[in-house]
């Protein structure tokens, strides 16, 4: 392989901290000693870190924001095992169809999604529910949890169920004992993945939540609309801490190429 | 006495036949391999006996019992697959109980077993290792052992050696043979490679597009073989067209050159098929001259250009001058050596 | 004859035990195909009629189907305007991330391994932290006199007012150029994997020069890759809202946050729904139009 000339190092370098300068600088501001927003030049203080205690509303947020992330991508998983078999498994006629529409929410703007909700679930009287939030975040993080689920589906070696079948092994047992573990790798990425995408969701949400259901990302939106001070930067902090926890899951799992690549749907 | 019989199995899909008109009988105790190139349908036939694939047409029988009804978990088949299909989450020992255990074997009786089975394949010591630690001949061991430990009344191989290197793929083979000898288990192994069927079986099972093209044993098929497919794949072999020369009395089989009494019972064009290594220099003979010539240690291999076409000759290293590139010379072989079959069979 | 001959079983797909269970596959999927029928396929449906409903500041919303709001968003020129808006930000963001985005990947292909992973996540890795945290760190560099760099530069005397960045389109370009860079360099990223790493070399051996590498081998190959992540890269940007919401406040509005502004503040649900349906269905058309012009542009090369 070529190497790169010192031209395309210097785009690279400028590149790379262009893309990391707006998250590094919430981060930084987040640990300033001062009242207003300024970089910490004076030492680092976790002032604006403690401050968030005395915000109950960014506290319940983020407490709804981990319940919702939790919940539907656990949900989002129940329904996704048994279809990604049926995807994996099976050719039968429909199967492309189904595996489009099961990939629709990833092509439908999420405005448009939220705004679909919000009319449907006023409509059947569920409206501002933490029911209505978590089904509409089950359905946006389903492809997530499918991709990955399928992935781990498809590239398995069905000789091995072929084996446990031979042995003896059917029905529930055959997935407890054997199919399931073989896909876990690819149901805890999907999990986590999913978790990530309900947990920063905010286009959507912001059309459901009230303020009893409000999530952080929409209550940080809602915050920053009125002024931007340091609490918002030292609450960003937490979220990108949290979604660095996620994804150092995923790597470990399933390896974060591999996630962000999508070099899942070639298998089909 | 018939074990295992499929009776004239078809498999079908879609529009494309796979297999066709399969019959087959196999006796208790026997090892038989299905040989043949890539999509020849062996290895869907050893699915429809596992019953992962069921039958289009035809029957398939154990001990008299039809299979067919049967879900491939209740038949109690031991198979061992090319990719070993190993559970990379249990570890060896747990590997191999796991048939035990959907057996409800009691938990000492499985043990021991597990223990003997493993000791038997030669994998003392390795119980606790996860698959993903072991070589690929242990892996092979390993499911070897998981296929044996339930006793199955017949042990089915798919490629099982096809993933290892060329020595330890012939170890293998004479570790396996043993296996089945000592424990007279019923296989039917599936393989491409001629030298494996050979080497490891009672019988042979030809097979191409579909369609059983001999049954012999090793040494039938490859010295008498019943079609020029056989013929071709089981070894190199040479084809000449020849004529019988019914002028003469007695009539004489000609080719070329080279000619002999005709056997008796053949008319009409013949082709005949002669191992390389049957095939010597002589005075009369094939006219032909070496293209080229191979040194391959403990034999010489010859590309002849003769009268009746391409030829490939093997001689025994012995030490004796050999012919040179562009030397002409007669090739000459013993009737009893070349098989004649009639010429536009295939 | 090789060991390694293709030995795989002639039906890889065949499933287990093939007959006579065309139904298994609809009784797995069947949990997941209820819920997308009843709470996707529905309320999208419900979405579509709202729009052609009536409402009236005191009268609500009225169950009738009526082609008023589509009327108003066709003779309105404030919505031509605002979709004129949606739509050049959508391809300006578009055209940065390509620009700027194919190249880095080519580099960071380039990489050796280690470095490769390293930098792959540092570039992927923000795709997946919330979008408002990293709009917010936009409004810190540049927001008005606070800005950081704003600050920065004016202490050093290199401007003398604060660039204009916040409510602005440019500051909404540049923000979302920054969100959606991901998608663009993990595309191309997987049009790179496809390269033969050796063919480099062979237009090396056969006496091309860098230039007419990259013009002759390399840009025609990964092409598809460029337009397949403009595509993702546009139809996100146009129903955007997080950043435009932040960065371009009330007074820059496009599809989304005009839609939002319509639910939650004036309430006219049905014209929400009309800008939001009609959002859908250009962009709907127009990624279908050009992956339709993709494949058959590159179908010869590409499968």
């Amino acid at each position: 392989m070529r190497r790169n000339g010192p031209l395309a190092l210097t785009f690279h370098a400028i590149f790379v901290i262009v893309m990391l300068a707006p998250i590094a600088v919430v981060c930084l501001v987040a640990f300033t000693p001062e009242g207003y927003l300024s970089l910490p030049t004076n030492g680092f203080s976790l002032r604006w870190f403690r401050a968030i205690a005395n915000y109950p509303e960014f506290v319940r947020a983020f407490w709804v924001s981990l319940g919702l992330g939790a919940l539907s991508s656990l949900m989002a998983l129940l329904f996704a095992i048994p279809a990604a078999l049926a995807i994996a498994r099976y050719k039968f006629r429909g199967r492309d169809t189904l595996a489009a529409l099961f990939q629709s929410p990833l092509m439908i703007p999420h405005v448009v999604l939220g705004i679909a909700f919000l009319r449907f679930f006023t409509a059947i009287g569920m409206g501002g529910t933490f029911g209505a939030l978590l089904v509409a975040h089950v359905i946006v993080v389903f492809p997530f949890a499918l991709r990955l689920t399928l992935a781990a589906a498809t590239g398995m070696d069905r000789s091995v169920e072929m084996a446990a079948i031979s042995l003896g092994a059917g029905g529930w047992t055959l997935f407890r004992r054997v199919t399931l573990p073989l896909i876990l790798p690819g149901v805890v990425s999907g999990w986590a993945l999913a978790f990530i995408q309900s947990f920063d969701d905010l286009t959507m949400t912001v059309f459901l939540a009230t303020p009893g259901t409000e999530t952080l990302p929409v209550r940080m939106f809602l915050y920053i609309q009125d002024n931007i001070d340091p609490l918002v930067t030292s609450v960003s902090a937490c979220v990108i801490a949290i979604t660095m926890a996620a994804l150092v899951l995923l790597d470990r799992f399933y390896g974060l190429d591999r996630v962000l690549a999508g070099k899942s749907d070639t298998g089909r | 006495m018939s074990f295992l019989e499929l009776d004239r199995v078809g498999k079908r899909f879609g529009p494309t036949t796979v297999v066709d008109d399969f019959s087959l009988v196999v006796r208790k105790g026997e090892f038989i391999s299905f040989l043949g190139p890539s999509g020849c349908g062996k290895t869907t036939t050893l699915q429809m006996i596992a019953g992962f694939l069921d039958p289009s047409r035809g029957a398939i029988r154990l001990e008299g019992k039809d299979l067919t009804a049967v879900p491939p978990a209740k038949r109690g088949l031991g198979i061992v697959f090319q990719s070993y299909a190993l559970f990379p989450h249990l570890t060896a020992a747990e590997n191999v109980a796991f048939g035990l255990e959907m057996r409800r074997v009691p938990r000492a009786e499985r043990g021991e077993r597990v223990r003997a089975t493993l000791a038997m394949v030669g994998l003392e010591g390795f119980e606790e290792r996860y698959p993903r630690r072991m070589s690929g001949g242990q892996q092979q061991r390993v499911a070897l052992a998981r296929a044996l430990v339930i006793r199955p009344s017949v042990l089915l191989l798919d490629e099982p050696l096809s993933n290892l290197d060329a020595k330890l793929r012939e170890e293998m083979q004479i570790e396996l043979r043993q296996i089945q000898r000592n424990l007279g288990t019923t296989t039917i192994l599936v393989t491409h490679d001629q030298s494996e069927a050979m080497s490891l079986s009672d019988r042979i099972v030809v097979m191409s597009q579909g369609r059983i093209e001999q049954i012999g044993t090793p040494q039938e098929t490859y010295e008498r073989p019943a079609t020029t497919f056989v013929s071709q794949f089981l070894g190199k072999t040479n084809d000449f067209a020849a004529e019988i020369d019914r002028g003469t009395a007695p009539a004489r089989l000609i080719a070329g050159s080279w000619s002999a009494p005709a056997p008796p019972g053949v008319a009409g064009p013949v082709t005949i098929s002669v191992r390389p290594e049957r095939i010597g220099f002589g005075e009369a003979g094939l006219t032909a001259a070496v293209v080229t010539r191979i040194f391959q240690g403990n034999h010489w291999l010859f590309q002849c250009d003769s009268e009746c076409g391409p030829a490939i000759v093997i001689r025994q290293n012995d030490g004796t001058p050999q012919p040179a590139e562009g030397e002409a010379v007669r090739l000459t072989w013993r009737t009893e050596d070349m098989s004649l079959r009639a010429r536009g069979s295939v | 004859m090789s060991a390694m001959v293709d030995t795989a079983p002639a039906h890889p797909v065949a499933p287990a035990r093939d007959e006579g269970r065309a139904s298994a596959p609809w009784a797995l999927a069947a949990p997941a195909l209820m819920l997308f029928l009843g709470v996707l396929v529905i309320p999208l449906a419900m979405t579509v009629l709202l729009s052609f409903h009536d409402w009236g500041q005191y009268k609500g919303i009225e169950p009738v189907l009526i082609l008023k709001n589509w009327h108003e968003i066709a003779t309105d020129p404030y919505y031509l305007e605002m979709f004129g808006r949606t739509f050049r930000i959508a391809l300006l963001t578009t055209l940065i991330t390509a620009v700027l985005g194919a190249p880095e990947a080519y580099i960071l292909n380039r990489m050796a391994g280690p470095w490769k992973s390293f930098f792959l996540l540092v570039i992927l890795g923000p795709l997946l932290i919330s979008v408002v945290a990293r709009t917010l760190g936009w409004a810190l560099l540049f927001g008005g006199n606070n800005g950081l760099v704003n600050k920065l530069l004016m202490s050093l005397g290199l401007i003398d007012a604060p660039l204009p960045f916040m409510f602005t389109e440019t500051g909404v370009v540049v923000a979302l150029a920054h969100v959606m860079m991901p998608f663009m360099v993990l595309s191309v990223w997987a049009a790179l994997q496809r390269l033969d790493p050796q063919i480099e070399n062979a237009a090396t051996s056969l006496g091309a020069g860098s230039f007419t590498i990259m013009r002759r081998i390399i840009m025609p190959q990964i092409m598809p890759g460029v337009l397949a992540g403009a595509i993702i890269v546009f139809s996100l940007s146009a129903s955007a809202f997080a950043t435009p919401a932040i960065i371009g406040g009330r007074r820059l509005k496009v599809a989304a946050t005009l839609a939002y502004d319509e639910f939650l503040n004036t309430l006219n649900w049905p014209l929400g729904a009309a800008v939001a349906v009609l959002l859908l269905v250009a962009l709907v058309l127009i990624v279908v139009g050009s992956n339709a012009l993709i494949e058959r542009r590159y179908a010869e090369v590409f499968r």
